[in-house]
């Protein structure tokens, strides 16, 4: 473990708002992909089953 | 192993095996990209130049290489639809857009992160920032072209068109704005500048790469059979004999 | 094939579309008119002062010219296309990149040309030297063709689209950034005493370039918008 504490961490020598904004950006787009995607299969799932 | 890939080559084929694949993938993606962010974030060391704001890095670099593979790889995709006729080829081209467009924003957006405390300026106009920004409007023409034209079969072609002729373009932007820099002397900052990478650096990000590499691959699947409930309307409460080639709803 | 019927074929679509541009010449002026009301903007937007000016001329002045260009795309293929001469010329036995060259190079003088006339008075207004006002003339009058030729590719991808005015220019401004950075870049150089030999080079690599492979990729297109 290179870090001496949390708040070390959590500071990243200073550039943390950068580091952790990046980090947690990508983290939300992802995830805001993910769901996207299952909310656009159900949709498309349920249009057809009214369909059927 | 006796397996006839070729079948798969039809939607109906290809949409429960990329079920069955996205899974996989998943746990694949999530392992490397667990492992990825705690040697990046917390074993490896700091850079002497740079502070820990290296680390950025390891999302940063990751994302530009996905949003320029996936744009060739997209390339490719619509190259074989045109040539081989395959309707299934497009509709991968036509899944890959969207994660890919999302990757070039990010890697934009990290970028901008990580110039900012190095270089002090949110953007600078270097030859690879450039470029990932041009690709984006490229990624949006290949996705507008879509969206803009009723005719699938035009929509699939035309997009198809506009993404090879891009494929062109992104290297001949890259030269361009290189040598855009070299006349305007003062604007010689470069984001090249990567770190001297520790053992641990290029782990933690090989394995970065690797684990978004694998979360694409599993997104674009799942966005695939999207695209394929959509276009083909495959769902069926039973199969009947008639249709043996008919998805079962789920 | 024989060369005497191609080259015919060629000379008649441009004479064709040549003949249709004098017939409402109205409509082929405003790639000038915006031309000059664009590089006008500027200089009020930006201040008299003229070591500025001298700086961002180069730059205005291509960007204006590209986007006069982009504007006049849609002449190139809608009018044929409404009313059934585009197919026409999709099933002839001429090739249809030749076919593409030829309408391609009417639009050039109907909308590049006049902007390449224009541009040593557009340059004198911003304060550009007699050389550098040379190297502008000549750096449009290798790109202007280019622009033309690129903007082809994406009129043909967006031919009867809604909404295809913007997303024609979505589609075109990024292939139009290298020879932007190269005709600029020219005149820049002439300015700062460098020498425009370099950029004029690349020019003229991409109209070579682009005279190659985009009568190819709009016959494509074309083919595609028709089908």
């Amino acid at each position: 473990m290179y870090w001496e504490s949390v708040g070390d961490f959590l500071a990243m020598g200073g550039y943390g708002l950068y580091v952790w904004t990046s980090y947690i950006v990508t983290a939300l787009c992802m995830v805001w992909e993910i769901l996207a995607l299952w909310r656009r299969r159900a949709a498309v799932v349920a249009e057809q089953r009214s369909m059927l | 192993m006796g397996i006839n890939w070729l079948k798969y080559s039809a939607p109906q084929a290809f949409y429960p095996l990329a079920g069955k694949l996205i899974p996989w993938f998943s746990v694949v993606a999530a392992l490397a990209v667990a492992a990825g962010l705690y040697i990046g974030l917390l074993v490896a060391p700091t850079d002497f130049q740079q502070g820990e704001s290296y680390r950025i890095i390891f999302v940063h670099v990751p994302a530009a290489w996905m949003s320029m593979f996936l744009y060739v790889v997209m390339a490719l995709w619509a190259a074989f639809g045109m040539g081989l006729n395959a309707r299934l080829s497009f509709m991968m081209a036509q899944a890959i857009a969207p994660t890919g467009a999302m990757f070039t924003f990010l890697a934009l957006l990290t970028g901008a992160m990580w110039g900012k405390p190095t270089w002090g300026a949110w953007w600078v106009w270097d030859a690879r920032l450039t470029s990932e920004l041009i690709l984006l409007f490229q990624y949006a023409g290949v996705m507008l072209l879509r969206t803009s034209i009723d005719d699938l079969r035009r929509a699939d072609r035309a997009s198809g068109v506009f993404a090879l002729v891009g494929v062109v373009n992104i290297p001949i932007i890259y030269f361009s704005v290189k040598w855009w820099n070299t006349l305007h002397q003062g604007a010689s900052v470069s984001m090249t500048a990567a770190p001297k990478m520790a053992a641990t650096m290029l782990t933690a990000m090989l394995l970065m790469t690797f684990g978004f590499w694998m979360y694409s691959v599993a997104v674009i699947l799942a966005r695939s059979r999207c695209v394929i409930l959509e276009r083909e309307q495959l769902l069926s409460w039973n199969k009947p004999a008639s249709m043996p080639d008919a998805v079962e709803v789920r | 094939m024989t060369r005497p019927g191609m080259w015919d074929a060629l000379c008649g679509v441009v004479r064709r579309d040549l003949l249709l541009a004098m017939r409402r010449r109205s409509d082929a002026a405003m790639p000038v008119f915006f031309l000059v009301i664009v590089a006008s903007l500027f200089p009020l937007g930006v201040g008299p002062e003229p070591a500025v000016l001298r700086t961002i001329g180069p730059g205005v002045l291509w960007v204006a010219a590209l986007l006069a260009c982009l504007l006049s795309l849609g002449r190139v293929f809608t009018a044929d296309y409404l009313d059934g001469v585009l197919e026409q010329m999709v099933l002839i036995a001429q090739p249809l990149p030749v076919l593409v060259v030829g309408k391609v190079f009417a639009h050039w003088v109907i909308a590049g040309v006049p902007v390449v006339l224009l541009s040593p008075l557009l340059g004198l207004q911003f304060g550009l030297d007699g050389e550098a006002v040379a190297v502008l003339a000549l750096s449009l009058l290798l790109g202007t063709p280019t622009l033309s030729m690129i903007g082809a590719i994406g009129a043909a991808l967006v031919l009867g689209v809604r909404g295809s005015g913007l997303l024609v220019a979505l589609l075109v401004l990024p292939l139009y950034v290298p020879v932007l950075i190269f005709g600029a870049g020219a005149v820049a150089s002439s300015l700062a005493g460098v020498g425009a030999e370099a950029n004029l080079s690349l020019l003229g690599a991409c109209l070579v370039l682009s005279l190659f492979f985009a009568p190819w990729a709009t016959a494509a297109a074309l083919r595609i918008a028709l089908e």
